[in-house]
């Protein structure tokens, strides 16, 4: 888990920070941080390939973060790059459908540090 | 062939005083987690919610209305530093985005505590007003629940209002 290159994707460039933050704070070794405000910037960013994680949020506005998941089926780039989704929604039925598009597992904001260490740190040893 | 009534409408959720726990609850636990700060609630707020700073996010389904934060413009600034651990919280529009955020995240908490909103309700996403000088027009018949917390001496609005 060295050296991670990750793409952080939520329209509120505050939640991009707090996310960045979580991640170190969870021990993640990053190198860089890709950040986009929606689905379309974030599968321009996907595109340029060599990610190691994709976190993402649901809710957002020009492409949201389902549709951005199902873009990614069909992208080399993205092949084997575990996603989690990040969601405000307490809504099962969107987990669900985000964890069938191919979504690795989610957060639900608010969240804690330990939340993000939980179920983001298995989802890297398990794609290496 | 598909029919065209076959999807039936979601349950309609009323509007419910004792969500006024849930909805404290929801709101200082975001404060805590996102904001790593511990906002006492004020059962006995001095007049109507005030300040130059109001997020919003729309409520849509089962229950329809939004909720609302409003606090001043000092506040929003000291909600974003806190947000961001004091990094770059002091311009205005990241205190527009944080407290945008922090709204989207009340309501969708309240939204998950509540356990028949769960899959009948939607969010929109946040918009933030910059203005201490208006007044909000709701469609009637409607219900107002409103909470107030305290961060600095000033109080931290948030209110649901739901149409029914």
């Amino acid at each position: 888990m060295k050296n991670l290159k990750v793409l952080i994707v939520d329209d509120s460039a505050v939640m991009r920070k707090i996310v960045e933050r979580a991640l170190r704070q969870a021990g993640l070794d990053i190198s860089e941080v890709l950040e986009a405000g929606n689905g379309a910037e974030a599968l321009a960013e996907v595109q340029k390939g060599s990610l190691d994680l994709i976190l993402s949020d649901i809710n957002m506005p020009v492409m949201d973060g389902l549709e951005f998941l199902k873009s990614l089926a069909a992208m080399e780039a993205a092949k084997g790059v575990p996603v989690v989704m990040i969601t405000t929604e307490g809504s099962e039925a969107r987990v669900v459908e985000a964890l069938s598009a191919g979504a690795k597992g989610y957060l639900r904001k608010p969240f804690t540090p330990d939340q993000v260490k939980e179920r983001i740190v298995p989802l890297l040893r398990g794609s290496q | 062939m598909k029919s065209l009534t076959k999807s039936a409408s979601p349950a309609v959720v009323r509007f419910d005083p004792g969500w006024k726990t849930i909805l404290e609850c929801a709101a200082v636990e975001v404060f805590e987690m996102m904001a790593n700060t511990r906002l006492e609630l004020n059962p006995t707020p001095a007049g109507e919610p005030q300040g130059e700073e109001t997020a919003m996010v729309g409520l849509a389904g089962a229950l329809c209305g939004m909720v609302t934060l409003r606090c001043s413009r000092k506040n929003a600034v000291k909600l974003a530093s806190l947000m961001l651990a004091g990094d770059s919280g002091s311009d205005s529009s990241t205190a527009r985005d944080a407290l945008g955020e922090l709204c989207n995240m009340i309501a969708g908490n309240f939204k998950a505590k509540v356990s028949t909103l769960g899959e009948h309700c939607l969010l929109s996403v946040p918009t933030v007003i910059s203005g201490a000088d208006y007044s909000m027009g709701i469609a009637e018949p409607s219900k107002t629940m409103i909470v107030a917390l305290t961060l600095a001496d000033e109080s931290i609005w948030v209110a649901l209002i739901v149409h029914q």
